[in-house]
């Protein structure tokens, strides 16, 4: 480099091999980006398809025939709705509950001088490395009583180790002094925690929440393995049903959705996946800074 | 006497905000852990854990002399070591280009649109993948015909499921896996990029001496916690793609286990797995963190 060149900003004097990786890289992401839309774009559009073309090969950027058959069928049957109000049940009460212990575990490991602090953090950080396997976790839930039941999916999941530790390092961040001040004033740790620390504590409750929320929405072994009659069926569990059953007969004998109309099975498959995702696609917008901010934070500290 | 008192009621409270969690713990991760116990007998479900007969370890016996236990067992090692390579190493590459990008907005929408298939479900995920990958209809065979091959149907292929789990692996988790490599290439001090262009290192040079070492600590404890879930390899993605054309390659441990033990029933077998697995998830942390330790200051803990 010439002596006059350090004057300049260096990144600003571009070399014709950066140039060229340069617009490559861009190429190249574009492309990557495109793999990555068209899957769900392709998924769209099959489902707006009409049953005439919808089994046909092609590229299938725009619908061939348009029909909202698949959806009419769908959203005739009862069940899309029952387990459109399963799943947000069991998300919001799962968020609800992950929360309230979350944080409560969360300000009590937050104080340095708790006693036996170590041990318990100890006890909960095996559990995110060693469990009891299917079999005994199915038997465990079948011994509570809680089979066939929404409990069944929202109970489990509540204490989360991973959960509980990111919040408890957010905590620790904390000084101490607004709450010394306020002990002084004779409030109880449970006062504190509610009236100081919980309003201060917003960003990594809205990370909790949103984790917790996208784990109940998207989980469906679980349906699969405990829930039996149609009434506590969850979207994904739903999902996977019609994925599994054979749509090709219109008798509704065994099936899950029943065909009215012009559609085919990969329509209404098609369509059936879109309904499960669209509250997802639709808030993720919105929300995708607080999951990146929230693994961020994690990881780091952590 | 009097701040006895009041610490032990200031410790009180702490520990009663600790009760749901704890309670939490134990009815749905400690209790199971005592089902293990299963693993070791010859479990029968109307006598319950305690009554069952003792059989030690004569169902890790059979384990190993399981034609099917060794077939899922290879498979689990097989398609773990592939996605611990190709998963490790995309999102880093990733991170890498996105870092490059000169256009903010760009690069912006590239991120959030690659972090979308960490958010969707294997359910949703092997749906749309049924389609893209359909003998039938789907664009890549629709591709492939266009060059003048035959169609493939690659999810009842054993020559070609596995290549498939570990592509849409892959495609789901880089975009995600990136967001912490670049949070770390983000720390790292700008002055040394500075002096590296100043004494004429272009700019692989600079990617290669001065990102990819600050991007070691990180790389380490992803590697680690990959490592740990290496007899796990994917579930719910294997379970939603997989069907009996391709059990011989895609058939693995969780898999299995789902099979014969929740629809079989065959309760202490399944268990017996599952323990294994444990065990050596357990086995293989503590040694990659060990090893690790002595090469680098850091390790999980």
């Amino acid at each position: 480099m010439e002596f006059g060149k350090e004057l300049i900003p260096i990144r600003a004097t571009r070399s014709l091999g950066d140039k060229i990786f340069d617009t490559s890289n861009v190429i190249f992401i574009f492309i990557l980006t495109l793999l990555f839309i068209y899957p769900f774009w392709n998924l769209i559009v099959i489902s707006f398809t009409s049953a005439k073309f919808s089994n046909l090969p092609g590229l299938q950027l725009l619908p061939q025939e348009v029909s909202l058959d698949a959806y009419r069928s769908l959203f005739n049957d009862p069940i899309i709705y029952t387990a459109y109000l399963n799943t947000f049940i069991r998300t919001a009460v799962g968020t609800g509950i992950i929360l309230f212990v979350t944080f409560f575990a969360a300000c009590a490991l937050s104080k340095r001088d708790l006693p036996m602090r170590k041990w318990i953090t100890f006890i909960m950080l095996i559990t995110l490395f060693f469990n009891g396997g299917v079999i005994p976790t199915y038997l465990n839930i079948s011994n509570l009583g809680l089979m066939n039941s929404l409990w069944s999916l929202i109970l489990p999941g509540m204490a989360n180790a991973w959960y509980i530790i990111l919040m408890r390092n957010f905590l620790m961040s904390f000084s101490s002094e607004l709450e010394d001040a306020a002990m002084i004033d004779g409030a109880n740790p449970l006062q504190v925690s509610l009236r100081i620390i919980l309003p201060l504590s917003k960003p990594i409750i809205a990370v909790v929440a949103l984790w917790s929320a996208v784990y109940h929405w998207n989980a469906w072994y679980d349906a699969l393995l405990y829930i039996r009659s149609e009434k506590y069926y969850v979207l994904q569990f739903l999902v996977q049903k019609v994925m599994k059953q054979d749509l090709t007969s219109a008798s509704g004998k065994g099936n899950f959705v029943r065909f009215t109309g012009n559609t085919s099975s990969e329509a209404l498959r098609a369509a059936t996946i879109v309904a499960s995702i669209v509250p997802i696609l639709l808030a993720y917008p919105f929300v995708q800074k607080h999951f990146v901010k929230g693994i961020m934070v994690g990881s780091l500290k952590g | 006497m009097l701040r006895n008192h009041r610490l032990l009621n200031r410790y009180g409270y702490y520990y009663l905000m600790l009760v749901p969690a704890l309670l939490g713990f134990i009815l749905f991760h400690y209790i199971p852990l005592y089902g293990i116990l299963i693993a070791f007998k010859d479990y029968k479900f109307i006598r319950g854990v305690w009554d069952s007969p003792w059989v030690g370890f004569e169902h890790f016996r059979e384990l190993f002399e399981s034609f099917f236990f060794l077939r899922v067992l290879k498979n689990t090692l097989i398609i773990s070591a592939l996605k611990l390579v190709f998963g490790f190493a995309v999102p880093i590459l990733l991170a890498i280009l996105f870092n490059e990008l000169r256009n903010k907005a760009f690069k912006g929408v590239a991120q959030t649109i690659s972090y979308v298939p960490h958010f969707m479900s294997w359910v949703i995920l092997a749906g749309i993948f049924a389609e893209i990958f359909s003998p039938n209809h789907g664009i890549v065979n629709y591709v492939i015909t266009l060059f003048g091959g035959k169609p493939i149907y690659f999810l009842a292929s054993v020559d070609h499921f596995v290549g498939v789990l570990i592509t849409t692996h892959v495609w789901q988790t880089m975009g995600w896996g990136s967001i912490i490599y670049l949070a770390a290439i983000a720390g790292i001090n700008q002055e040394q990029y500075e002096s590296a262009t100043i004494d004429g290192a272009s700019r692989f040079q600079q990617i290669r001496h001065i990102t990819l070492p600050s991007l070691i600590p990180v790389m380490t404890i992803v590697f680690i916690l990959n490592l740990s879930g290496v007899l796990a390899a994917g579930f719910d993605q294997v379970f939603n793609l997989y069907n009996e054309a391709v059990y011989e390659v895609g058939d693995i441990l969780d898999t299995y286990v789902y099979r014969i033990g929740i629809l079989k029933a065959e309760y202490s077998f399944a268990t017996a797995i599952g323990l294994f697995q444990n065990l050596v998830g357990l086995i293989l942390v503590l040694t990659a963190n060990t090893i690790i330790k002595r090469f680098n200051e850091h390790g999980i803990w």
